[in-house]
């Protein structure tokens, strides 16, 4: 399946972000560290979460939160400005499969993703350094969400005809889905309504593994929370396929 | 021997509309091909079911013998599409627009990959600013990146879907240079285009579209010869308006007679001597493409009507 085709596309997207990596990495490393800024400032004398100060306990919760967005924000953004302006017929003239597609979206999604994630870590780490007793799940957690995200975001991409309507996805969907998933808090601390809200929330597997990664310790078994993202994925990447194969207004 | 391009019974609906009825026709190899019609006729449709953007309702379409659909693989490596819209991506220069283009047909880094890419720089003028940003480029530079991208992949088949609008004569020069060149080397071009001189003094063939049918298919010079009458403007001051021949004065002695073939000058000459008449000033005009098209396109308004 990988030709040149698929590693070209791979390169000039991941080349895309990072040509304009002040607006791509450095601005959400820095969103990221405003709100650790506030919320700690705020909270980190009142708050303790599963025993831990409450700035170490946030500081997994925006890796992840910034992990995501970005994935998202990378193919929505790439494919809408590429199909606004008309370039995407350069890709679409080319002899590249709707797999080599999908996979070159997504992986630079999910390259946009993890480096953001460790610059949050990184600028994050003056504040405090939470612990990495599971760093398999930190890495697994952190690939499968970023791709799922990636994965929506080439759907939004596709499926957005103009920049207010996938600023409308962004605002309506993945905002609310990334902030109601317990970035800034644990779960139990919620009501029983609001818990089984939050349940419903595949983004809160995401975080709470990842969470795991670092602390060994979360709402739910990271076997659980493993397999609600991976199964989502899944069910992410074969409706994504699926639009692709079809030409979902990219081949009318 | 295969045919370049390979139409056959091509039929499109956009909604209630038919932007392709019907289509059949063949390329030959090594042909210089145009594709004319008014805007709406389906020319840009045609070529973009070719080059896999529009996907057609029935028929088949081939390039080069690879199905564009069963084999799309092959078939578009075997196509170079230059878009009519003046697209590029604003994040590369000139230089990063080829080299990426030349890697999504599988053309990887090599020094034959590099050294083709500054020979298409070199014939369209733009290596002065092949390490340019896109964004900074004129529109006719940008339409010559356009060209560019076509050519980096090699392809035997080559489709310019309006190539010079809008562009000034320089290019327009410099263009089609590079794509005779092109031709004489055994690419197959096919043009469309609004400027119909363009067509008459390139193509060896042409294809008219009106509202998704085909109006007319033949050579240039068929075309040329069978749709459209000769005229012979003279100018005498004798009176012609008894001569057989039917011609029509024009003021201040000029005369204009049709005529198909020029055996039927000579006896028309003949008659406005014994007539008495004295040709102060001769001149034939040969039909151009733009009345044929003219003609053909009122005619299928008559057949449509």
């Amino acid at each position: 399946m990988v030709s040149s085709g698929f590693s070209t596309l791979f390169y000039k997207e991941v080349l895309r972000f990072w040509k304009v990596s002040a607006q791509t990495i450095a601005a959400p490393v820095l969103t990221a560290m405003l709100y650790l800024l506030i919320f700690s400032q705020v909270l980190e004398d009142h708050v303790k979460v599963h025993g831990l100060p409450y700035t170490v306990f946030l500081i997994p919760g925006l890796v992840m939160m910034s992990v995501l967005q970005n994935a998202f924000a990378n193919a929505s953004s790439s494919l809408i400005q590429s199909r606004v302006t008309g370039n995407l017929v350069f890709v679409l003239l080319a002899p590249i499969s709707h797999r080599e597609f999908f996979a070159a979206y997504v992986l630079a999604s999910v390259v946009r993703g993890l480096v953001v994630g460790m610059g949050v870590l990184l600028f994050t780490a003056g504040f405090a350094s939470p612990s990495f007793a599971e760093p398999g799940w930190i890495l697994a957690f952190a690939v499968i969400g970023a791709a799922l995200m990636g994965s929506l975001g080439v759907i939004a991409g596709i499926w957005a005809d103009k920049f207010d309507q996938l600023a409308a996805f962004q605002n309506f969907l993945i905002m609310p889905l990334t902030f109601l998933s317990g970035v800034f808090y644990s779960i139990a601390s919620l009501p029983p309504f609001w818990q089984q809200v939050s349940r419903w929330n595949p983004v809160f597997y995401m975080i709470d593994g990842f969470r795991f990664g670092f602390f060994g310790l979360a709402d739910h078994s990271p076997w659980l929370s493993f397999t609600v993202a991976a199964g989502c994925l899944i069910i992410m990447m074969a409706v994504t396929l699926s639009l692709l194969k079809r030409g979902y207004k990219l081949r009318t | 021997m295969t045919a370049a391009v390979r139409i056959v019974q091509a039929t499109k609906r956009f909604g209630a509309t038919l932007a392709l009825d019907r289509i059949e026709f063949d390329i030959a190899q090594g042909e210089f091909f145009g594709l004319l019609g008014p805007n709406g006729a389906g020319k840009t449709t045609l070529i973009s079911a070719l080059a896999g953007l529009v996907k057609i309702d029935s028929g088949r379409l081939e390039v080069m013998g690879c199905d564009v659909r069963s084999d799309y693989r092959a078939a578009r490596r075997q196509l170079g599409v230059v878009p009519q819209e003046l697209v590029f991506d604003p994040f590369f220069t000139v230089r990063e627009t080829l080299r990426m283009q030349a890697g999504y047909f599988g053309i990887g880094r090599s020094a034959a990959r590099d050294s083709w890419i500054d020979e298409i720089l070199e014939h369209l003028d733009l290596t002065p600013k092949a390490e340019a940003n896109m964004r900074t480029l004129s529109g006719g530079m940008k339409r010559r990146v356009l060209v560019a991208q076509a050519l980096v992949h090699r392809p035997p088949v080559i489709v310019l879907d309006e190539p010079t609008a809008g562009v000034d004569v320089e290019l327009r020069q410099t263009l089609w240079q590079f794509i005779h060149r092109l031709n004489r080397e055994g690419h197959t071009i096919v043009l469309t285009t609004h400027y119909l001189e363009e067509a008459e003094s390139m193509c060896d063939r042409i294809a008219m579209l009106k509202a998704g049918c085909m109006v007319a298919l033949d050579t240039t010079r068929n075309l040329l010869d069978r749709s459209a009458r000769r005229t012979l403007r003279l100018r005498t001051f004798a009176d012609l308006s008894e001569m057989p021949g039917g011609g029509q004065p024009q003021g201040d002695g000029w005369w204009i007679f049709s005529f198909e073939q020029f055996a039927e000058i000579e006896p028309l000459l003949a008659c406005i001597r014994a007539a008495g008449g004295e040709i102060a000033e001769l001149e034939i005009n040969q039909p151009d493409l733009e009345q044929v098209f003219i003609r053909i396109m009122r005619e299928q308004e008559q057949v449509d009507g």
